[in-house]
């Protein structure tokens, strides 16, 4: 009985461990408290806020969205663990999740840390007020990566991001080109809040306000998820409403859809009845588009690490970027003119 | 010694009862009257929901489409979990909450043996049939990890399925180096969509034949009984020489080897996965399966036709709210109100009173006679 007692407290224990583990803002803290020694800095002065001089790594803490969510994550995410290492100078601390309120309260750790850069990729573009405030009179710099957030300028020294509203404008502005007389849409939108999500609906939304020809089947959030968005598709399909336009916001979801027209023999893509668009920048997903299955892929460029790097580099040597919002560059893919050479130049 | 006495009495009793007692006091009336309260409504709504259409697929097979193709074909994963679940909750009088994670699992390992290793994949490495099996190892072990902990160390099923749960989906991300694996191979995607040449959904056909198995199982072996004996009391099936530990593993293993065949077909239907989102909050899903059942969430007795039963009535829920455009982010409020309304009429307490409310009248009546 002891014996059984003694596992079970044991037990109990790593469990215990293995909660406050993904509890989130514990790691951070433990990461960036053993930075100091491991920095190499022989005085036990806590680090300065400025950033390091040449020699002595810079520490970074990233905050990101759970790599798991999409393939557009995945390939950010894993760039920027590629970037940010040791051997590049960086001592880098990073925390994912898709729950802003958990995101914002490991800024917060991060900055009491004090870690010379915060870089964030927001979940939701609000509530960030407190933390950067903070960041500010800490003398953190924060950069944005990815996606935008609603502060002042000044709250930040630079944003790498992707220009959402201009993203769904592009695909619009595609969409009306493409001359049919009715657009009849389902329209799966991704994470409500997030800023993929409002540029790509805002741009949307606008253009069927504005034009009679222009019509929701339905409009409904697969909250970035393929099956979802194949449920939402099929339940359509059902109900026999005709429609001819499928827009997601990103490519997992457009391959639930796709997968449910296939599934009740509509055809779609390159002369098909229905066409489909998604966003964001897989590799299968422009194959998808070579192929003439999908109809048009407006790229959301998810490789902002490198750019990030040289700012910091350029920071730490005192020079100031040249401008203050920096947009990767994108465009959208049209199945009648993606060739091959994109495909391998773009496709992550 | 007093039950062989009581049973003569209750057997006199029930001609008198009025029929609505004799119906609600049957297991499966409240997911049966929910059923045909969701078909009413449908009827009456729009009673085209219930129509079935045959059309030929993009791949040139002639296939059913319609609602009910989508209710039958939809709920597979749900009501394979329902049925582990309903033994998983007799045996420890606890829930599984890990099964969700664990699908992730179960297809992240399916995939990874299937793309050997790739990315994207345009043909099978792998025999499917064996990286199913694999697959089912996989999470049988997760499933014995589970059980050992409620079995042997008597914790709380839902505070040690809270590991899994918690773990579950970046084990399965680990499994996969981080990547999103996508298999291109048509002749994966049989298991999740259509077999050549047959019209109707494999996951159809897969759910009906894990009930059938469940059926002989429960029919021809004592697992049924032991399961309830040690559910009901622990300590006196021990006495008559069942070991309780072993039944609750044992029951552990079986959910685990369920969860593998719904990961497989979930995984199967679209040839990739998105660890974070997929299964996402089936477990709750399974419990209330269960309890829409009328299975007692405390062990005992159980009836896992009950269970199945109430896995197609979430999914016909499901389904009717979607038709009705309501959006994807308010179902799980729909569901609430259900869960709300079964928790109340299951309740003892609301139970008694119906009874004695039907039970009033008929005693004038009898003695007016």
């Amino acid at each position: 009985m002891k014996m059984k007692k003694i596992l079970g407290l044991a037990l109990a224990a790593a469990l215990a461990l293995s909660l406050t583990a993904c509890g989130g803002g514990d790691k951070p803290s433990d990461a960036s408290k053993s930075n100091t020694p491991a920095g190499g800095s022989t005085s036990q002065q806590p680090s300065t806020p400025d950033p390091a001089p040449s020699g002595e790594l810079i520490t970074v803490g990233i905050i990101n969205n759970d790599p798991n969510e999409s393939g557009y994550r995945t390939a950010n995410d894993a760039a920027m663990r590629a970037t940010f290492t040791e051997d590049n100078g960086y001592k880098a601390t990073f925390y994912n999740n898709n729950d802003a309120a958990q995101q914002i309260a490991t800024a917060q750790q991060m900055v009491q840390d004090e870690v010379d850069f915060l870089l964030l990729s927001p979940a939701s573009t609000t509530g960030w007020d407190t933390v950067l405030k903070d960041a500010q009179a800490a003398g953190t710099q924060v950069i944005l990566f990815d996606r935008m957030l609603e502060a002042d300028e000044s709250m930040y020294v630079a944003a790498v991001v992707s220009d959402m509203p201009a993203e769904g404008k592009t695909a619009v502005d595609w969409l009306a080109a493409q001359g049919l007389s009715e657009y009849n849409i389902i329209h799966i939108q991704g994470h409500m809040g997030s800023d993929a999500q409002l540029g790509r609906t805002g741009a949307l939304d606008e253009k069927v306000n504005a034009e009679a020809s222009w019509n929701y089947v339905t409009q409904q959030t697969a909250d970035w998820d393929e099956a979802t968005a194949k449920t939402i598709v099929q339940s359509v399909i059902d109900s026999k409403k005709p429609f001819n336009v499928i827009y997601a916001e990103n490519n997992g979801m457009a391959r639930g859809a796709a997968a449910a027209l296939d599934a009740a023999g509509i055809t779609h893509g390159k002369d098909g009845d229905v066409i489909v668009m998604g966003f964001d920048s897989d590799k299968w997903a422009f194959e998808e588009v070579l192929a003439g299955r999908w109809n048009y892929m407006g790229l959301c460029n998810p490789l902002q690490a490198d750019t990030v790097d040289a700012i910091i580099k350029d920071l730490a040597a005192g020079k100031q970027p040249a401008q203050k919002i920096i947009y990767t560059p994108e465009q959208g893919f049209d199945c009648a003119t993606l060739t091959q050479a994109d495909v391998d130049k773009y496709g992550t | 010694m007093t039950t062989p006495v009581k049973n003569p009495e209750t057997r006199v009793k029930r001609p008198e009862e009025s029929l609505f007692k004799r119906l609600t006091r049957q297991q499966l009336f409240i997911p049966v009257a929910a059923l045909v309260l969701l078909v009413l409504f449908n009827l009456v709504a729009d009673y085209k929901f219930f129509a079935v259409t045959i059309t030929e697929n993009s791949l040139g097979n002639t296939v059913l489409s319609g609602n009910i193709i989508s209710v039958l074909d939809n709920a597979s994963e749900l009501v394979i979990l329902a049925i582990g679940m309903t033994l998983v909750t007799a045996s420890s009088g606890g829930q599984d909450i890990s099964v969700g994670a664990t699908m992730a699992i179960a297809g992240s390992v399916i995939l990874r043996m299937v793309c050997g290793g790739q990315v994207t994949a345009d043909t099978m490495q792998m025999n499917l049939i064996l990286a199913v099996i694999i697959g089912i190892a996989v999470t049988a072990l997760f499933g014995a990890f589970n059980g050992t902990l409620v079995a042997y160390f008597n914790i709380q099923p839902m505070v040690a399925t809270l590991i899994m749960y918690t773990a579950g989906r970046s084990i399965a991300a680990w499994i996969n180096n981080n990547q999103l694996p996508i298999i291109n191979d048509l002749a994966f995607k049989y298991a999740g969509t259509f077999l050549p040449g047959i019209p109707v959904p494999t996951p159809i056909f897969i759910t009906i034949l894990v009930i059938a198995v469940f059926w002989l199982v429960l029919k021809f072996t004592n697992l049924g009984l032991y399961t309830q004996s040690v559910g009901i009391n622990p300590n006196s099936s021990r006495l008559n020489g069942i070991n309780p530990q072993m039944i609750k593993l044992l029951t552990y293993v079986i959910l685990g080897v369920c969860v593998a065949v719904a990961g497989f077909i979930r995984v199967s239907r679209s040839g990739s996965i998105n660890y974070s989102r997929i299964a996402e909050n089936i477990e709750m899903d399974a419990i209330l399966a269960v309890a829409l059942g009328g299975n007692a969430l405390s062990g005992g007795k159980f009836n896992i036709y009950g269970s199945i039963l109430g896995a197609y009535v979430i999914q016909f829920l499901t389904t009717t709210l979607y038709k009705y455009e309501v959006p994807s982010t308010a179902l799980p409020a729909y569901k609430a109100v259900v869960v709300i309304l079964l928790v109340v009429l299951s309740a003892p307490a609301v139970r008694e009173k119906l009874a004695s409310m039907k039970k009033a009248p008929a005693k004038t009546v009898k003695e007016v006679s």
